[in-house]
């Protein structure tokens, strides 16, 4: 069979057989393409051009660096150095500039928004959320309810030393009690309590539990919460009438907070980022919508509660 | 009647050491599997005392020898059977982790049905059930036509098929089980591993002893490729699962390697299983299919030596560039790199010879759906090892790297290269094997063609936007020297892109549903679709006849 078709000619091609068969298959006896074959030599000489030029050859203890002098390592360090030099002025100048007075400096000011809405995205969306609008446990950022306070100093603050650190004390500190677990109020006593902050944040109507909780809240509660559980910012404790809740509302949030407490963290920042970083993320948040201008200096924070502009998380 | 006995009773004896190591199992999952261990051997052993011949063992006859004129095609027909099935399984499960991504709620909130474990499952069911089956069916029927010879070792070769579906079982069960060794495309563990190893092995044995025993002079291209394919799996799979158990009774090893080194091996093997098991393994297919449904001779015998040869020397290297910008030291990455791309015109080698073999027969593109097939298969075959290469590049790489685009890029070779020439194959195999007079039906071969081809389009659009997307939206900067997006909203700019592409995955599996339904009527030997032939050049009766005399205006 296979010395019938050698030497023969296959009529569709005008090329010569090869001379074998398999299963009626044959071979033709093209040449290579010439095309194909000289861009796979090029491929080659590239690959040989690249190997000169970039680090590639193994040796005994080291390996060829490559005639351009490039590494990944070094790309990586010259481009993030380009990078911090190209930002290094706004950066200090921003680190500089006192934040109160940031505002005043309304380019300043933008390039701070600017360059905290880069570093929230890396540091804070885990918990705040990419639109910083929270979630249980996480506070929404952009309306005007604070816990701690929404002027500049305040949140910048809050972001330097954090909530509820264990190892720092100028962290931001308030510490409820847990009244069922730790019975400081009977199981009665907590169902009452909820009934009553149920009731003054317009949840329900006032009924007799709500009212055996209301001297329960105020021998218990309203020394932080204040008297009419507005909250009291320089404690940290929020208002409870606002219907905005940081854990929910509902008379089973309410009651597994009474019962357990609830103590919320955020990291401290201070000892992890630098100053400008710090002072950008600080107006970016204060930007966000429910920024308060810095409070006149001497008004204790309990006036503040009571004259409506109520600015705390509910909890 | 003893060699029965001893056979019977070894199973059982397999049954019981199973049942033995489900009842001390360490871990629930390792207890699971050796349950289906135990399973499958009494099923073996209830099927060897049934199907024994008892009165030709009570009148001492010895079993006939097999007809050494006639070519060994059971285990070929089971295995376009397994095919279609494990092609159908593999293809649903792409098309529900697609649809995962765009609706996270199809996890379901179970950790059975979550991404994580089903991805796994779809990869292995496509790449090793289906293109596997593929790959064992044809390198069976076509070694024994390319030889002249019938299959070595039969028995051997039914463990083969059977031992392998055992290991797709343990393979599939144990990603739903949560049993990982967390290396993709190598994620079963040491003991699926290791009776991968014998199954392999025999299947090196009956391939290998097959073609030793070979009426042809020389081997057949085909054969080279297959044999390639089966020599680096073997190699690949060994050195990439060299693991330590935990304990003999349970799921657990950790791998021999560890930090970069472990990394560097696991794409060393997952960049060669691309290239020997989808690729030279895929090829050795077309090598056979193509002359043989185009009825051309192959275009040209130096190509094929040439490219085989460049093509399987430089695979093996070009691994690292998987690894671009890792902790993989720069002249690994740099080599990894080289190599991919001095690999483009190997890779190109078999499609020119694939295409260039229709050179006489182009005419087939129009009429013979499946010749349709084999050509949107070597397109998509080249459109992919082009690309390739270019990713490969690593200021292409900076880009395209962890972004869809090589999604787009794996599933552009996996859906338009390995399952088009599959299906081509598949549909030439199953009424040759069933000795019926054709495919049930032809123009469903055509339905196929294009819901699959229009499937692939789709999907691979999408993703090579939403990667390049993806990337771009990464590292994006504005001109106050900030990245501009966070990470989820670059995600939820995938959505669109995504139900673009489970759109594409959809268009893809009613294809292979068609096809199923046609193959399946064609085993089943129903009479053939009544329906227009392919080739329908129109005949005007009317026309056909001198013109009248030209009347007056």
């Amino acid at each position: 069979m296979a010395d019938e078709s050698k030497a023969q000619i296959d009529a569709a091609t005008g090329t010569q057989f090869k001379g074998h068969e398999w299963d009626g298959i044959q071979e033709l006896d093209t040449p290579l393409p010439r095309w194909w074959l000289w861009t796979f030599y090029a491929t080659i000489l590239f690959a040989i051009g690249y190997t000169i030029a970039y680090p590639a050859w193994p040796m005994i203890s080291d390996y060829t660096r490559g005639a351009m002098g490039w590494s990944s390592r070094g790309a990586l360090v010259k481009e993030l150095a380009a990078r911090d030099a190209a930002l290094a002025p706004i950066h200090k100048a921003i680190a500089d500039t006192p934040i109160e007075q940031l505002p005043g400096n309304a380019q300043l000011m933008q390039a701070a928004v600017e360059g905290g809405r880069a570093a929230f995205k890396v540091h804070c969306v885990q918990c705040h959320g990419s639109g910083a609008a929270g979630s249980k446990g996480y506070p929404n950022l952009n309306d005007d309810d604070w816990l701690w306070g929404g002027d500049l100093t305040t949140i910048e603050k809050t972001i330097i030393d954090g909530v509820r650190n264990p190892d720092h004390a100028e962290t931001r500190q308030s510490m409820m009690p847990a009244f069922g677990r730790d019975q400081l109020l009977t199981p009665a006593q907590v169902n009452d309590v909820v009934a009553h902050v149920r009731t003054i944040s317009r949840q329900d109507k006032p009924g007799a539990a709500s009212q055996r909780g209301a001297p329960v809240f105020a021998d218990n509660c309203a020394v932080c919460h204040g008297p009419a559980g507005q909250g009291i910012r320089s404690l940290g404790a929020p208002n409870l009438t606002d219907g905005i809740w940081l854990y929910g509302g509902d008379a089973d949030a309410i009651h597994a907070t009474v019962q357990n407490s609830r103590q919320g963290v955020m990291p401290r920042w201070g000892d992890k980022l630098d100053k400008a970083t710090i002072r950008m993320l600080a107006a970016y948040v204060h930007s966000l919508g429910g920024g308060e201008a810095a409070p006149a200096p001497e008004v204790p924070a309990v006036a503040d509660a009571a004259n409506g502009v109520q600015s705390q998380t509910g909890q | 009647m003893e060699k029965l006995v001893m056979k019977t009773g070894g199973w059982f004896a397999v049954a019981l050491a199973a049942f033995a190591a489900m009842l001390a199992a360490a871990d629930s999952g390792f207890a699971v599997h050796m349950g289906i261990v135990c399973a499958a051997a009494l099923l073996v052993a209830v099927f060897t005392m049934r199907s024994a011949d008892y009165q030709a063992l009570t009148r001492g006859l010895l079993k006939m020898p097999a007809d050494q004129g006639k070519y060994d095609d059971d285990p070929v027909r089971w295995g376009v059977i397994a095919t279609v099935f494990w092609g159908l399984a593999g293809f649903l499960a792409g098309l529900y982790i697609a649809l995962q991504l765009a609706f996270p709620a199809l996890n379901l909130g179970l950790e059975y049905t979550s991404f994580g474990r089903l991805r796994p499952l779809h990869t292995s069911a496509v790449i090793f059930a289906f293109g596997g089956n593929a790959l064992i069916a044809t390198s069976f029927y076509v070694v024994q036509r390319t030889c002249r010879a019938r299959l070595a070792f039969p028995a051997l070769a039914r463990f083969v098929f059977w031992g392998y579906q055992m290991f797709i079982v343990l393979a599939a069960t144990g990603y739903l089980l949560g049993i990982t060794e967390a290396k993709e495309y190598a994620e079963p563990e040491w003991y699926v591993d290791l009776w991968l190893t014998i199954v392999w092995v025999a299947y090196l044995v009956v391939f290998g002893g097959t073609i030793l025993k070979r009426k042809e002079p020389h081997i057949y291209v085909a054969n080279w490729f297959y044999l390639s394919f089966i020599l680096t799996i073997a190699m690949l799979h060994i050195v990439n699962n060299l693991s330590m158990p935990v304990s003999l009774l349970g799921a657990k090893s950790y791998s021999a390697f560890a930090g970069v080194q472990d990394a560097l091996t696991q794409w060393w093997y997952g960049h060669n299983a691309v290239g020997f098991f989808l690729t030279a393994g895929f090829l050795a297919m077309m090598y056979y299919f193509v002359p043989k449904q185009a009825e051309r001779p192959v275009y040209s015998y130096r190509l094929s030596i040439i490219h085989f040869w460049s093509l399987i020397f430089l695979y093996i290297w070009a691994g690292p560039h998987h690894l671009h910008y890792t902790a993989l030291p720069d002249w690994a990455q740099t080599l990894g790199m080289v190599f991919s791309i001095m690999l483009w015109m190997p890779s190109w080698g078999g499609m020119i010879n694939g295409l260039m073999t229709l050179n006489g027969a182009w005419d087939k593109i129009r009429t013979d759906p499946i010749i349709r097939m084999m050509v949107m298969a070597l397109a998509f075959y080249g459109m992919s090892t082009f690309e390739g290469p270019l990713m490969s590049i690593k200021a292409v790489n900076s880009l395209s790297h962890y972004t869809d685009w090589t999604i787009g890029h794996v599933h552009s070779g996996a859906l338009g290269w390995n399952g088009m020439i599959t299906f081509a194959c598949l549909y030439y195999l199953a009424p040759r094997l069933w000795k019926r007079e054709r495919l049930y039906s032809l123009r469903l071969v055509n339905w196929h063609f294009w819901l699959a081809t229009v499937g692939i389009v789709l999907y691979a659009a999408s993703m090579w936007v939403a990667g390049i997307m993806q990337g771009l939206m990464w590292r994006e900067y504005g001109s106050d020297g900030y990245l501009v997006y966070a990470f989820s909203e670059v995600v939820s700019a995938m959505f669109p892109m995504y139900l673009i592409r489970a759109a594409g995955g959809l268009l893809y599996l009613s294809g292979a549903l068609i096809m199923a339904w046609n193959i399946g009527k064609t085993i089943a030997g129903s009479p053939l679709r009544a329906e227009k032939p392919m080739h329908d050049a129109p005949y005007d009766a009317q026309a056909d006849r001198p013109l009248p005399a030209a009347q007056p205006a």
